[in-house]
């Protein structure tokens, strides 16, 4: 075993480390990959180049557009049928493996356990395949009658030139449901960055306003970027319900097509995943008036500090006071929890590199219990997620980025809440942040290495000189990383655990990691005899 | 209710597959790739492709599955893909060092016609494929057969680049193992060592995909078959090629390339098939069956009679793919058990006679569909309209299980939801024996679970 990292006087200078990593690629990669690589200064504020295309032949963590838009933010919704137009693979790889828990009362649909497919073949790419589409959708209509369609558009019908959009439209009024088309086949963009913007954009126009339903409760906020991965959404469900918050909508975590279409009568969004859905909230604080504000509720401290905020913008005694007594007595089973793991996890190291927002959110569990995150890093993050919303002017607009659509929103008159206006302009001068995410790299150690989009000989390298207690990533990472001695958690599917989110997620949190760092096995790695040599000899040779 | 909405009533589709019972080529590419030493797979289209295949098989197999990517945007999809293939080859062998890169194509890049041979040829005449290192490649259009025809034209692809023919013939069998587990190739190759017949098994993914924990991570693992191993197949006596679907197009190219005859034999599942595959070797090798092997088989026929009450007449739905489904049919009619559904969305016109010949006689009342549109929502409305007493396949059975409260035994792939198949093979008689101990302990857990109390068993 290598000797642990010693970080008593600060993190080590990792320069070293990083000249090793771009020696072995040729020239023009390391000059393209040195960019993506940042010694971390909170003081100076660097800058790291973020959402740009993964080099080829680079074994990336990314995946593709389409896994952004189907399998990411509608993919969690459960009551759309969510037709995938193409090839099997892409429906099926996208089939139930993302772990969005749904919960339907009794008698409601629920599709999340179906995959839907056109299953195009070769005659179809050489005639077109529309008329496959619309049979598939009236099929769909015919056995499931769902209340609304969506169909998403894969790398080879956007290329033979099938119009998802005028079908669905077509489709649409044939049948009389809302359906509607995504065009996110894979190779757009860099990531499955662009396939959330694609979503958002769909969603935007094709859903959200669809139903002005009169308010039902006192303080009405929707959470944006919740995808109720191992039922985090459950259990903020449970907090917002004792506070008497109504939450209208969940984006999309266990999501309905009716709650998404009545989202806009809300007077607040709470970001979670700044990355996958802030255009959302953009477009309907543009629109609606709606102001928006990024929490993280991962983190017990993080948690209370998002109920707060909430209490804080409705500005109502009861309200705070609920908020108060709810956080006073989780806390107190979070800190019982906490204390005790604490003593055995403190001091340690972890790495993470993943999604994005996710490598930023966990580091506060993991600073909770005494955990140091030495290196961390997005999937498919941009700059704003790293440095903070305030570089976003000066993020430079590259051809990849000009794919996809900029929805232009104009103020909806009728609709338009100037009371919330007026009560965001008052509030901006108490200092109440709006609209905001500072990104991840302030809240980080001088000298931790921030890495976008990091590949497998990167990762190599990284555990070698970090030798972390515990590394975060995904599927693809999580045996290779073992198979070196590392235990890695998965945090896109949590390893079949959660939910992390919120107080008793915090609590889950702490329990797996007190598991997963203090567990026997990796003792048992190596054999007796490697350190107590065999006697050679042949005595009991039976040959 | 998981699948609240599937009901008994049948509605004809042509277009919507539900639930589909088979996956797309390139991962079936990525499998057979691995089974090769020193290889990296590569995909050649979206990073997402890629990214997929490695998830489903690193589910499947709780193990590193590396793979790269040409990682196309929306400019290589209208320029063309041959940029990003060049400059991947030079970056892999740069950066990961590989022996082999193994590239299959995905339904991006066959349908903007990117032509992998010529690609390859260029990076070859460009000098970017260094001295002993060799790239391959197999086309695997997505909207063209399943996962189980990408794993052939994978297979197809490894053999025509490295077979060769000397004037030197060797006294080995060549036998192409079908799509199945690294412990069904660690089986074969102990029935071979049995046999004493000497051989070159392709691929092998034993010692890749159920590697040992060692604290260090090898990227390119102990196992695979080796170059000098594939390169000598051109001189073997003979192919045996185990599963039509995935091993009759290498088969095929062997015989046209190098003369090496084949014979297309059934996977050994099961107790006939095993028959013939045995047979086979012991007269293709010229070798005698040893007493072992005998003893192996008797052990299961042993165990059959033993237990038939448990199993006779049982109705059982199964899903799949064809070089699985057939030989197991057969093996379930061996053991009077009634294989009554069963669906695959592998297409071949094959499967449909073989299963005839099967099920024709001993269970007329079978259904039994391949290709388009034969899903596991179809196998679901069968079994709702008339249930079964035990259901066979992948993982996504367990939610018609639990629905419908039907024993379930895992075969097949992917199995993401549990253990054992990297480990215990389900070919050969031994293999044989574990599938039945699966399919008993299920059906009797069942029964101990709900019979009456005053007819609980102690003895069974």
């Amino acid at each position: 075993m290598v000797k642990k990292l010693d970080i008593t006087q600060g993190l080590p200078d990792p320069s070293k480390v990083m000249d090793e990593i771009m020696a072995k690629y040729p020239t023009k990669i390391a000059k393209k990959r040195q960019k993506s690589l940042v010694i971390n200064d909170p003081a100076e504020g660097k800058e790291i180049q973020a959402n740009v295309r993964t080099i080829p032949g680079i074994i990336t963590q990314r995946g593709c557009t389409y896994a952004g838009c189907k399998g990411v933010v509608l993919g969690p919704t459960r009551d759309i049928i969510n037709l995938v137009h193409g090839p099997i693979g892409c429906s099926f790889y996208a089939w139930l493996t993302r772990r969005n828990q749904t919960r339907p009362a009794e008698g409601e649909d629920n599709f999340i356990t179906y995959s839907f497919s056109t299953d195009i073949q070769d005659s179809n790419i050489v005639f077109g395949g529309e008329a496959k589409l619309k049979d598939a959708v009236r099929e769909a209509f015919e056995i499931f009658k769902p209340k609304a369609i969506g169909i998403f558009s894969t790398c080879p019908v956007g290329l033979i030139g099938d119009d998802v959009h005028s079908v669905s439209r077509e489709m649409k009024e044939e049948l009389g449901i809302n359906i509607f088309g995504f065009s996110c086949e894979g190779y757009r963009g860099v990531s499955q960055s662009a396939g959330h913007h694609i979503a958002n954009n769909g969603v935007f126009k094709n859903v959200i306003g669809n139903n002005n339903r009169d308010r039902i409760g006192k303080f009405q906020i929707n959470l944006l970027g919740e995808y109720n991965i191992g039922g985090d959404a459950f259990e903020l469900e449970r907090l917002f319900d004792e506070a008497g918050i109504t939450l209208l909508s969940t984006f999309s975590g266990n999501s309905t097509i009716e709650s998404m279409e009545y989202a806009h009568t809300a007077d607040l969004n709470l970001i979670m995943c700044h990355r996958s859905i802030n255009y959302i909230a953009e477009m309907m604080e543009e629109k609606y008036g709606i102001p928006w504000v990024k929490v993280s509720f991962i983190g017990a401290e993080g948690s209370a500090k998002a109920l707060r905020k909430v209490a804080e913008y409705f500005d109502d005694a009861e309200l705070s006071a609920k908020v108060e007594e709810i956080i006073d007595r989780e806390m107190k089973k979070v800190i019982a929890v906490r204390e005790a793991v604490k003593a055995k996890t403190e001091g340690k190291l972890a790495m993470m590199f993943v999604g994005g927002s996710r490598a930023h959110h966990y580091q506060d569990l993991f600073a909770e219990i005494g955990v140091t995150t030495v290196s961390a890093g997005y999937e498919f993050a941009h700059r704003d997620d790293y440095e903070g919303r305030d570089v976003i002017p000066s993020i430079k607009i590259d051809a990849d980025t000009r794919n996809i659509e900029d929805l232009t929103v104009e103020k909806d008159i009728e609709l338009y809440r100037e009371d919330l206006a007026v009560k965001k302009e008052k509030l901006l001068k108490n200092g109440y942040e709006f609209s905001n995410y500072d990104g991840m790299m302030p809240e980080m150690k001088k000298n931790s290495l921030v890495i976008d989009d990091i590949n497998h000989w990167e990762t190599e390298k990284l555990i070698e000189y970090y030798k972390p207690d515990i590394f975060c990533a995904g599927i693809k990472e999580k045996y290779v990383v073992q198979k070196s001695g590392v235990p890695l958690k998965q945090l896109h599917s949590y390893d079949y655990g959660g939910p992390y989110a919120g107080f008793e997620g915090a609590i889950n949190f702490y329990l797996e990691m007190e598991r997963m760092l203090c567990t026997r096995i990796w003792k048992m790695v190596n054999t007796p005899w490697k350190t107590d040599p065999e006697i050679v000899g042949s005595f009991a040779i039976n040959e | 209710m998981l699948l609240n909405h599937t009901t008994s009533k049948i509605v004809e589709r042509k277009a919507l597959t539900v639930n589909p019972a088979k996956t797309c080529q390139p991962i079936g590419a990525m499998y057979a790739a691995l089974g090769v030493h020193g290889c990296l797979p590569h995909s050649h289209g979206s990073q997402g492709c890629c990214s997929y295949h490695r998830s489903t098989l690193t589910r499947h197999y709780k193990e590193p599955v590396m793979a790269a990517t040409s990682s196309f945007t929306e400019g290589s999809s209208v320029f063309g893909g041959q940029a990003n293939l060049l400059q991947a080859i030079t970056n892999i062998f740069t950066i990961y060092e590989p022996d082999i890169i193994a590239v299959h194509s995905t339904c991006l890049s066959e349908t903007i016609g990117d032509d992998l041979g010529q690609i390859v040829s260029k990076a070859a005449s460009d000098g970017k494929i260094p001295e002993g290192k060799h790239v391959i490649q197999a086309p695997t259009p997505s909207y063209v057969g399943s996962h189980v025809t990408g794993y052939a034209n994978m297979l197809e692809g490894i053999v025509k680049y490295f077979a060769k023919k000397s004037d030197e013939l060797k006294n080995q069998l060549n036998i192409l193992s079908g799509w199945v587990e690294p412990s069904d190739m660690r089986e074969l190759k102990r029935i071979l060592k049995l046999m004493k017949v000497k051989n070159v098994l392709l691929p092998d993914t034993s010692d890749v995909l159920d590697s040992p924990m060692t604290g260090k991570f090898e990227m390119y693992p102990k196992g695979g078959t080796t170059i000098p191993e594939m390169v000598s197949m051109g001189d073997s006596l003979h192919t045996i090629a185990l599963g039509e679907w995935a091993t009759e197009k290498a088969a095929v190219n062997l015989d046209n390339q190098c003369k090496v005859k084949f014979s297309m034999q059934d996977l050994p599942i099961g107790i006939q098939a095993t028959d013939r595959f045995i047979q086979s070797l012991a007269k293709l090798g010229s070798v005698s069956v040893p007493e072992s092997i005998n003893d192996e088989r008797g052990r299961l026929v042993d165990v059959i009679t033993d237990m038939h009450q448990y199993l006779y007449n049982k109705r059982v739905a199964l899903w799949g793919d064809p070089d699985q489904l057939i030989p197991l049919a057969e093996f379930l009619v061996d053991m009077d058990m009634k294989p009554v559904y069963i669906v695959s969305g592998t297409p071949g016109k094959a499967f449909e006679k073989r299963m005839e010949k099967i099920l024709g006689k001993s269970v007329p009342e079978a259904k039994y569909k391949n290709g388009a549109n034969a899903d596991m929502l179809l196998m679901h409305q069968w079994i709702k309209e008339n249930p079964v007493d035990l259901l066979i396949g992948n993982t996504y059975g367990k939610y018609i299980s639990r629905d419908e409260n039907i024993p379930f035994v895992r075969m097949g792939f992917p199995i993401i939801d549990r253990v054992g198949h990297s480990y215990f093979p389900t070919l050969g008689y031994m293999g044989g024996l574990r599938i039945l101990e699966k399919i008993l302990s299920v059906l009797m857990d069942r029964q101990d679970a709900t019979c009456p109390e005053e007819s609980f068993e102690l003895v069974m």
